[in-house]
Parts: structure tokens; sequence; C-alpha cells
């Protein structure tokens, strides 16, 4: 936007030879005739007009959801949310002040940040360990290693579910620990992936500098290692944390006492029409959280979830 | 050294491996075993679950839909990303708009479901997609004043509408029409008190024919057919007067209190007909979440929750593309709908191949969406085979191995598809 304005800026303090590229790029060729003028302009607001309509249809279902969660259970049932827009008296906090007093769905928000925090955090660590051996630690196999690492992207988290639920019975690791390590297995070939790649990325100078320094491999790993790779660190964090946030079916299979928003919101599907004064603001809370994150990170979550686009 | 050198990588590697072993290898390995067991694991039952899967009406249902998805939904994504980042590179907001389109993909699958639950409400009055579709359905047919009324007076439908024979005599003639069947909140809100002008003991005048058309019914105790105080009459409903050959002869429309005037006829026996557009329904909606229409209306959803990503994706492809192709194609004289097909796609061949290999990918796994926005009645016929993996396996009295097939079944589905991508990142990789 701002080197916009300041293309415009320049050009009226100087007349340019060119147009500047913004305009050049709208239709292609610089305009002569009035005739022409009017078809560049036609062409260009009317791609605005079609972009305009496009983003409003698909900010609408947010809107309504919003909305929705402030109208009491009655009006949902006879009107649509749209009528608060012409009538804002409808509008309420009504629906969210008796969720605090819900603790069932406190306790759901503060469960889904017991399985997100560690089932981001165990499988991002182990990745960055095991990307830097495979990416500056020189062993025989190494490159046959990674290849079957990530080679495990292939496998679909249904391929396990079964087996790995009777093992966490076995083994008594039922609720939040089968929940942390399935989320860090099913995390991993996509994280080593990406830290590998990153890491190989950085200079080699600097870790042979280290180790001439007599650094041990460890230190070289926290201290030169991971402030390097903060950038893909920091959106494989994110992508790996909005993933297992929003997760549901996992959930289902291994969650015990402590459910996510997602159980929460899904055990009431059932009595939809009369639950909505539950179900939308509950949907509102369970989509504030990422998308605060995508909004105050958007750069790392773009980068994040772009890369693990293959999972 | 050497070994010294294995040892740190095996400590590096260490956790990563254990867990990876553990959680995926060896339990995918054991749901292959399991597929060829009966429901509890316990005895060999060779292929018959996957004999059994294809058998089950709810399998063959969530497979129908699985194909579906992996026809429709990459294919459509592509092309919504694709037009959007093409057209978005013409505006100056391209990146506010990006993002904007981007936000659903932030928020959890199930719950786009639910809010797209919502915006398929099949009452016009409360869902918004058939409120936005009411828009031009109400343009084109509108609802009658009369819809859902039927007569209380002596009258009949036919094709054309409602009939009402009458006499005119000499001193002209009157006709009542009383409507039952009209709720109190439909009253339109410029109805006055119905007419009493065809009870009056004055004889409306030669040629001429008054009628009241109101809400024969008002709170309380009422008599049918007779005008009575607290009754409404119903304004602008078009009565047309028809002789026996069927002609029409004048057309009269009423008032506020329901009555209606028409003058210079001559004596003798009429009909009078309230045409059938009268007594139009308002538009019902579409039933979006039927079961013969969910599987769509989920991809529809589907579109808006991953429309975004394609759109990022290719966007970040075009802006890779170098210009000067796109220039010269248009000083060679070529329009842009030329430029756009023989220049523009092709050069986005691989990115726009990774989008769509994501999204088949997608397809495939779909499950959460289903859960959201199928309704418990209709998640039958909206089952996907990523669902009905879950449902067999985890609920009911849950059957191992066929859930552990369905699982094999999936796996083999994806693997191709991941194959093709696991491949594209070598490449990616390789160039570097």
């Amino acid at each position: 936007m701002s080197a916009g304005g300041t293309a415009a800026d320049r050009a009226k303090a100087t007349p340019p030879l060119r147009p500047p590229v913004s305009d050049v790029e709208l239709v292609g060729l610089t305009p002569k005739t009035p005739a022409q003028k009017f078809t560049r302009w036609l062409s260009r607001s009317s791609v605005q007009i079609v972009l305009v309509i496009v983003a409003l249809f698909w900010l609408m279902p947010t809107i309504g959801l919003l909305i929705t969660s402030l109208r009491p259970a009655e009006a949902f049932a006879r009107t649509g949310w749209w009528q608060a827009i012409t009538e804002p008296s409808q509008l309420t906090l009504e629906n969210y002040t008796s969720l605090l007093g819900d603790s069932d769905l406190i306790d759901a928000v503060l469960s889904t940040f017991y399985i997100a925090i560690p089932s981001t955090l165990l499988p991002v660590f182990m990745a960055a360990l095991a990307g830097y051996a495979l990416a500056w630690i020189p062993f025989k196999g190494r490159d046959t290693l990674f290849l079957i690492l990530v080679g495990l992207l292939v496998v679909p988290l249904q391929m396990a579910l079964i087996p790995a639920f009777s093992v966490f019975r076995t083994f008594g690791l039922s609720g939040l620990p089968a929940l942390w390590l399935f989320h860090t297995a099913f995390g991993l070939p996509l994280a080593i992936f990406l830290m590998r790649n990153y890491f190989a990325g950085l200079p080699g100078s600097l870790i042979e500098a280290a180790r001439i320094d007599g650094a041990s491999e460890w230190k070289i790993f926290l201290k030169v290692i991971l402030p390097l790779g903060f950038p893909a660190l920091a959106s494989l964090t994110i992508f790996q944390f909005t993933w297992t946030w929003n997760d549901l079916l996992v959930a289902l299979v291994f969650s015990t006492k402590q459910q996510p928003i997602t159980l929460f919101l899904r055990d009431r599907l059932g009595e939809f029409s009369t639950g909505i004064g539950v179900i939308s603001p509950g949907v509102f809370l369970s989509a504030i959280v990422p998308l605060i994150i995508f909004f105050a990170f958007q750069r790392y979550f773009e980068a994040g979830l772009l890369g693990g686009s293959v999972k | 050294m050497k070994r010294g050198k294995w040892l740190l990588a095996a400590a590096f590697l260490a956790p990563a491996i254990v867990v990876l072993v553990g959680l995926v290898v060896w339990p995918a390995l054991r749901t292959i075993f399991d597929s060829f067991y009966g429901p509890a694991g316990k005895e060999f039952v060779g292929l018959d679950n996957y004999r059994d899967m294809f058998r089950f009406e709810r399998m063959r249902i969530a497979i129908r839909n699985s194909f579906i998805w992996v026809i429709a939904f990459p294919f459509f994504v592509t092309i919504t990303g694709l037009i959007l980042a093409v057209l978005s590179e013409r505006v100056r907001w391209r990146t506010a708009f990006r993002l904007m389109l981007f936000m659903p993909a932030a928020i959890a699958i199930l719950s786009s479901g639910i809010i797209w639950r919502i915006m398929y409400e099949a009452n016009p009055e409360r869902g918004a997609v058939n409120a936005l579709l009411n828009i031009p359905a109400s343009m084109f047919s509108p609802p009658g004043d009369l819809a859902g009324a039927t007569p209380s007076t002596d009258a009949a439908f036919d094709r054309d509408g409602l009939i009402v024979s009458l006499d005119v005599g000499r001193d002209g003639g009157t006709v009542l029409v009383g409507m039952i069947g009209i709720r109190e909140d439909e009253i339109p809100e410029s109805a006055v008190q119905a007419s009493s002008i065809a009870d009056s003991p004055e004889p409306p005048g030669a040629g001429t024919l008054v009628g009241v058309v109101w809400r024969d019914a008002r709170p309380g105790e009422n008599e049918r057919g007779v005008v009575e105080a607290g009754e409404f009459g119903i304004p602008d409903v078009v009565v047309r007067l028809i002789d026996a050959q069927d002609q029409e002869l004048a057309t009269g429309v009423t008032e506020p209190d329901g009555s209606f005037r028409i003058t210079g006829i001559e004596p003798g026996a009429y009909r009078a007909r309230i045409p059938a557009s009268e007594f139009r329904e308002p538009w019902g909606g579409i039933t979006w979440l039927a079961p013969e229409l969910a599987t769509m209306s989920a991809i529809i959803a589907g579109i808006w929750i991953w429309g975004g990503f394609a759109l990022l994706v290719i966007a970040s492809g075009l802006a890779s593309i170098p210009r000067e192709l796109q220039e010269a194609a248009r000083v060679d004289g070529a329009n842009e709908w030329q430029v756009f097909r023989r220049v523009t796609v092709p050069l986005l061949a691989p990115v726009l191949g990774v989008v769509f290999v994501t999204l088949t990918i997608n397809a495939l796994k779909m499950f959460d969406l289903i859960i959201g926005i199928a309704p418990g009645s209709v998640q039958d016929e909206a089952n996907v085979i990523a669902l009905e993996m879950w449902r067999t396996a985890f609920t009911g009295l849950g059957n191992r191995g066929l859930g552990s097939a369905i699982a094999v079944f999936l796996f083999l589905l994806i693997l191709p598809v991941m194959i093709f991508n696991i491949r594209r990142f070598r490449i990616e990789e390789e160039r570097r």
C-alpha cells in the first residue's frame, strides 16, 4: 500500500515516462484514447466489484456465527441472524455470560490447552533434534533414514488408531499422555522434514567454527541452531498448535476425562436448535484462539500451513 | 571417531525414532495384521473383512460419497483458487483479500461445519443461503396475498384460481369471499376492519358489482360467511369478472378494507375468479442438508474452508512467473483470456498440480466436516470412508477387524497420491 502511495507522489512531482508498474499490470498497455481509458476503468472496477462481493460472501458465514452467538436461542428458532442487523436490540451477551457459569465449557477450553501445548512442544523439540542430526552430523545411511522418516507421511493416522488405543490402555496411558504421544507421532514426519531442510540451509561455516572452538554438539544445537532456526521453528509450532487445537478425530478416540472443545461441541450437536445458545458461542470460542494466532503471526502461520499442506 | 559420531547422531535421533516406531510403524503393521481377523481380533477370517466392507450399505454409501468428494472437491477448490488468484492480482488490496479468504483455514473443520449448518437452515426466514436465493425467487414468483388460505364462503378452486358464482341484477350485485387459514401474523399491515358494504341494505346501483375479500376469522367466536367487527379485509387481491365463455370482462383490486368495485356490467350470471397467483405459497427453501443433497452442500462448505488455501498457494506461484511472458503475449495482440489460457495456466501447471493433489488427500481424509455439518439423521447418507472407519471401529460394539480393513483400504487410496506429493517434495529439494 505505502509503495503505491509513494509512487503516486513521485508521479505528481515529475511526470514519469511510463506509468507506475502496478498500473501497467492492470491491463497491460497504456491507454491512449478515451474509449481505451473507459474500457480500462470498466475492467478494473468490475474486478474490484466482483472481488468485494466474493469477500463479503466469504465473510458472511463467520459474521453469521458471531451474530447467532449474540442472539437468544428463541430468536434462532424464529428468524435468521441477519434480522439483528436491522434490529440490534436482539443482541445480548446472555449466551456468553451463561457460558461463564458452564463449567463444562471452561473445562473444555482448559483441556484444549492441556492437550495442544505438550502436543506441540514435544514434536517440535524432537524434530529439531532429529533435524539437526540429519542435517549436520554425518553418519552412514543418513539420507536413507531421512527418506524413511519423511516417507511415514504416507501413513494416514487411521492406520494407527486401533492398535495405539489398545497399547495406551494396556500401559495405563489413556487420556492426556495418549493424546500427547499420538499427536507427537503423527506430527513428527512433517516436522522432521521441515526442520532438517531448514537447518541444512544454514551456513555451515558457523557450525564448523563452533566445532573448532570445541563446543559440544549439544551446545551447538542450543546456541547456534535453535536461534538461527527460529523462523522455521515458529512456523512449525504455530502449525502444529493449530492442528492439535482443531483436532477432533484423535480426541474422539483417546480422550477420557479431559475433553477438548471440539468434543464438547460434537456432544451437543444432537440438540442443534435448542442447544444453539451453547453451540454458537462455543464455536466462536474454539475459533478465536487460532484466529488470534493467525492474525498475530500471519507470516509464520502461512508458511507453516503451506509447508504442512501435505499432512 | 566414526563410532562416536554414530552414537551422537543416535542420541539426537532416538526420541523421534522411538515415538515413530512405537506409534506409527508398529501400529500400522498391526492394523494390516488385524484386518485379517474377526471383530474381536481373535479368529483368523482371511479376506472376509475386505469382502464384507463392500457389502455393507453404510460403507457402500461412504465409498460412493468419498468418490464424489475426490472428483468434485479438488476440482472446484483449485478452480476457485485459480480464478481468485488471477483476479486479485489486479487490485491493490490483494493482501487483505487473500488474508480474508484464508481465514477459514485457521478454524477447526468441525466448527466450520457447524457454521455452515447454520447457513443451510432450510427455512428462508432462518437460513442465510436460502434467504439469498429467496430474493430472486420472490422477484420472479412472489408469494400471493392469500397464500395458504381457503374459502369459508361458497367457492371452489379450479386450475386458474378460486371461482365464485354471482348474479348481477338491475340494481347491481354483491359478492362475499371469506377466507380462513390466514394466521394472525400474516394479516398485512395495511389491512383495516373489513368493509360491511356488501351487507348494506342499499343496492350498489345499476351495472355495479361490489364485493369483499376478507379474513373470516377473529379472536373468539365468529360466524362463517358474515363480516363481523374485528375481522380484517385483505388488500391488494385481484378479482377478475368472467362470463360463461370464460372471457375476462373486468378486473377489480381490493382496498385495505377488502372491498372492490366493478362498474359497467350488464345484468346476468357471472363468475368471479381470484387468480391462482394470489394463493401462491412463499418459496419454502431448499433443504440443503437433506440426505440426497448433503454431500454436495458439504463440498460447497469445503470450498469455503480450502478456497483460501488454494488461492494463497496459486498466488505465490503466480508471483514467481516472469511477467515478461504475459507482457509479450499482450504485445503480440493476445486478449486477456488468451493470455490466461495460453500463458498463465501452463506456467502455473506445477503449482496447480500441488494444490490439486493436496486437496485430493484432504478429500479422502474428510471426517470432521461431515460430523459438524450433517444432522444426526443424515450422517449415514453423508458418510465418507474415514468417518466410517471410526464408526466401525470405535462406536457401537466396535469391530476391530472390519475397522482395520477400512483403514487399510483408505491407506491404499491415499498411498499413490501421497507418493506423488512426496516425490514433488524431493524434486523441490533438489532444485535448491
